[in-house]
């Protein structure tokens, strides 16, 4: 069975060309970039390469990139190190709808006896910048907001938000991982301190991220050890992958056209099918500010746990925002932050696309789609009722 | 993703008897849209009084779904008293098991069924003098302990799993504790977990640390365990303990009585012979 793979927010295909990359870095060419011999320097020069390519997708400075392990650690080392360097400041300003890299991290450091404020979204799952100024206080240190959300796409106005914080002298983090790479970032052009981006999020391999600091931001290390980065994150660098993750942001940058025009059109004509060949659907979050790739879409009266594993039969991969998914009861924390009544965040699926999807395959989602939602409110309780209900109205 | 058993997939890949069946001699809704799965179930009987035709529709999850289905194959052909004694343990079973989250979903069978059969009778939908304990899924005390009793459970997580109270807004797992606390001090969780040698032997060791030593030390005594061979437990007094009259009442009526009711029913303390 073909496998289409609708599920890119969640991880990604390593790009052919940077397995192809990262290949003599296992085996071959294995020596420690930090070694005095040829053999380990040459793959120091690589590394400098890797650094300058992510550099140039984020409009950045080479020394502005700091590697790391993964999205949660830069999210860690960002929002610890903001509060080791202001540590007479204990407010942290998040929002409600943060990965839990960024919400779990921040609920522990609440328990620890830091403040922390989570900004509410509207029903598109928009930031209204006007509440982020009336939290900020001489007591915050740094605001966290996320670029573009995982579940829905929707992106914040993260670049107006650290003006803001700028004003006042407050740190300004953005988790970017699902944002890098599929929408132009450029350091040069806003204040942002410090941002964190996946390696797996845009076809490099898993078990590699990049923190971005901003050239003169205070920064203490969350690994302590070597003198790897600087000194801003002990521990010998992951070469394969560093290397391959440069190959990837040099892909993004080539690819951004691609990103937003053709995925960004097959997105839409995904979306637009469903909602016209399914009644009772609707998409969740902000159709105009938000990522290419992604939609959010409820089919009301049926749970998306039982929608993903019909899919799955067919080899389309997806997620889901239902509570049944996710081991707890409750819906996804993005839906309910966006007041999507309970009965839609049930049945709520998530599309995510990649470059490497192809009009036949979104073409066979919208053939397949219908049926299975019709297979399921056949067996609702819900359903019939709902019928009715919507042919008296 | 969940683990499913091949019976719980073919169940949702495959489920028998969706539908409702008209004029039903019984019918019974549990769940809401809200609570992220529902469940719709009609029987009825034939001329011996036996299950013929028992149909579901549900909305939920794949093992709401699996769930649903094994429930209305297995009370086929059975008399409504028969019906009655499926539990939703017996639901799991049916389906070679379910995971632990997941467990909700056969406790759903079991109570659509039961309001099923009151329906039929024309007995009260909710059980005399039971009360709404968690209000975002709508689990009432009765369901709580019941679950606790047929399922022995014992943290307030478990019972979460099992009946989804707790489960939501969290305001009531203060209650659910207490239910626990009073159904632990009936003592009417008669059904036990079976334990392995080792957990057994943890036990005891635990029991004698955190309930029995404080209280002989309390006294200027001590006990050690010399040894355990299946249900016999072998210890020796120490300190004013050793020397006192009344040990042998000690052991019998004290730490006999306490492993007893906190470890396994059977259990037998002597004094090693000094």
């Amino acid at each position: 069975m073909k496998t289409v793979y609708l599920d890119n927010n969640a991880t990604t295909k390593v790009a052919d060309e940077v397995l192809e990359a990262m290949l003599p870095y296992f085996a071959e060419l294995y020596g420690n970039p930090s070694s005095m011999h040829t053999f380990g320097g040459q793959v120091g020069q690589r590394i400098r390469d890797a650094r300058e390519h992510v550099a140039a997708l984020l409009g950045a400075l080479p020394d502005e990139i700091v590697f790391t392990s993964c999205g949660t650690e830069s999210d860690n080392a960002a929002i610890r190190s903001a509060l080791l360097t202001k540590p007479d400041k204990k407010h942290i300003v998040i929002s409600r709808v943060e990965h839990p890299a960024i919400r779990a991290l921040c609920s522990h450091l609440g328990a620890q006896g830091y403040k922390i404020t989570e900004l509410p979204v509207d029903k598109n799952g928009m930031l209204d910048l006007e509440n982020l100024e009336k939290t900020l206080t001489p007591d915050t240190a740094i605001v966290s907001l996320m670029w573009g959300n995982n579940e829905t796409g929707v992106l914040f106005p993260v670049e107006e938000a650290a003006g803001l914080a700028h004003e006042k002298g407050i740190l300004f983090h953005t988790d970017a991982v699902q944002a890098a790479g599929k929408i132009p970032i450029n350091m040069k052009n806003n204040r942002i301190d410090m941002l964190s981006i996946s390696g797996h999020k845009l076809h490099a391999p898993k078990g590699i991220g990049v923190l971005y600091i901003r050239r003169g931001t205070k920064f203490s290390p969350f690994l302590i050890g070597g003198h790897q980065e600087k000194g801003r994150r002990g521990g010998t660098e992951n070469s394969a992958s560093i290397i391959g993750l440069g190959k990837a942001c040099e892909l993004a940058a080539n690819n951004m056209e691609t990103e937003n025009i053709r995925v960004r059109r097959l997105r839409d004509k995904l979306e637009r099918e469903l909602l016209k060949k399914i009644p009772q659907s609707r998409v969740n979050g902000d159709i105009q500010t938000r990522l290419p790739n992604t939609t959010n879409i409820s089919f009301e009266y049926v749970e998306g746990e039982a929608i993903l594993l019909l899919m799955n039969e067919l080899g389309i991969c997806a997620s889901s925002g239902s509570a049944c998914t996710s081991g707890s009861l409750q819906p996804s924390h993005v839906l309910r932050a966006m007041g999507v009544p309970f009965t839609m965040a049930h049945g709520s699926i998530r599309f995510s696309l990649s470059v490497y999807n192809t009009e036949e395959e979104v073409d066979f989602v919208i053939e397949k789609m219908p049926a299975i939602i019709e297979r399921l409110r056949g067996m609702s309780p819900f359903w019939n009722q709902a019928g009715q209900a919507c042919a008296n109205q | 993703m969940w683990e499913y058993t091949d019976k719980v997939k073919e169940h949702f890949l495959n489920p028998r008897n969706v539908g409702e069946i008209e004029n039903p001699d019984g019918v019974a809704e549990v769940g809401s849209l809200a609570c992220g799965d529902a469940l719709k179930l009609t029987f009825k009987l034939d001329e011996n009084k036996r299950i013929r035709d028992a149909k579901f529709k549900t909305f939920g999850c794949a093992s709401a779904i699996a769930s649903s289905s094994a429930l209305t194959e297995m009370i086929k052909g059975m008399t409504v008293d028969e019906a009655l004694k499926v539990t939703n343990q017996d639901i799991a079973q049916y389906l070679g098991g379910l995971p632990d989250e997941k467990m909700h979903c056969s406790v759903m069978g079991k109570q659509a069924l039961e309001k099923a059969i009151e329906n039929y009778r024309g007995a009260p939908a909710l059980e005399p003098g039971a009360k709404i304990i968690c209000e975002c899924f709508g689990v009432t005390d009765k369901e709580i302990e019941r679950a606790i009793r047929e399922n022995n459970l014992a943290t307030v997580e478990e019972v979460t799993n099992y009946t989804k109270a707790g489960g939501g807004c969290g305001n009531c797992q203060d209650a659910i504790a207490q239910i626990l606390e009073r159904v632990k001090a009936d003592g009417k969780s008669d059904v036990r977990p079976k334990l392995t040698n080792l957990q057994r032997i943890r036990l005891i060791e635990e029991t004698i640390e955190r309930e029995i030593r404080p209280s002989l030390k309390h006294d200027g005594g001590d006990i050690e365990i010399i040894d355990i061979i299946g249900n016999r437990v072998i210890v020796a007094l120490r300190g004013a303990c050793a020397t006192c009259k009344a040990s042998n009442i000690t052991l019998k009526d004290f730490v006999e009585h306490r492993l007893r009711e906190l470890v396994v029913p059977d259990i037998t303390v002597e004094e090693a012979s000094k």
